[in-house]
């Protein structure tokens, strides 16, 4: 079964508790399914960079077995807020 | 050596704990730092150069098949490339390149004595 950007989003939202995610399917750059998401969450509150990246990975570890790129980028809903000002 | 193709998991995994430590910097990639083989590893390479990193040891694992399983299991992290500080894991491409963007890049590296 292919890997869609609703189900990750969907699982994510499900998991992680994410207020706002965007997936962006970037497989038609590469050579193979590829993604990249941002992921907003109060979860990351407190936690270091390494320890959100590694929640979303295990949260999608299933998934990567299969995506052959995937970049992804972590903001609690305040850093998100500024972001979104800026 | 190491790489011999008969070495078992556990040994692949004993040998990368010695080789994270071998230097202050070590990244696993794809390629080589002259010749990196995907923009995410180009990427590493690239931000470490403007930091001027020039100095670390890197491990391309498209060299040997072992490595490239062992390295996830070793970090518990399912990509490449795979960036090392005093042993440490530090994580991978965009880890490294939000560092670079928030500053604290230039902290890490300080701690390590390397002046960006």
């Amino acid at each position: 079964m292919a890997i869609t950007k609703d189900h990750i989003r969907e699982k994510l939202i499900a998991e992680l508790g994410a207020i706002h995610v965007d997936v962006e399917d970037t497989s038609p750059n590469r050579c193979a399914t590829s993604f990249k998401v941002l992921v907003v969450s109060p979860q990351f509150e407190g936690k270091p960079l390494l320890q959100r990246h590694r929640m979303v990975n295990t949260c999608l570890a299933t998934e990567l077995k299969e995506i052959h790129a995937f970049e992804q980028k972590t903001l609690t809903p305040e850093q998100w807020e500024k972001q979104k000002q800026q | 050596r190491w790489m011999c193709s008969s070495s078992s998991d556990e040994e692949v995994l004993k040998n990368l704990g010695q080789m994270v430590k071998k230097d202050k910097v070590v990244v696993f990639m794809k390629g080589t730092p002259a010749q990196p083989m995907c923009g995410f590893s180009n990427a590493v390479v690239q931000i470490l150069r403007m930091h001027g990193v020039d100095q670390y040891t890197a491990y391309n694992v498209l060299d040997n098949q072992e490595l490239r399983q062992g390295v996830k299991t070793f970090s518990n992290w399912p990509t490449i490339p795979q960036v090392f500080f005093n042993g440490e894991f530090v994580g991978g491409c965009d880890i490294l390149l939000q560092m670079h963007q928030s500053g604290d890049l230039v902290e890490e590296l300080d701690k390590l004595g390397i002046r960006s």
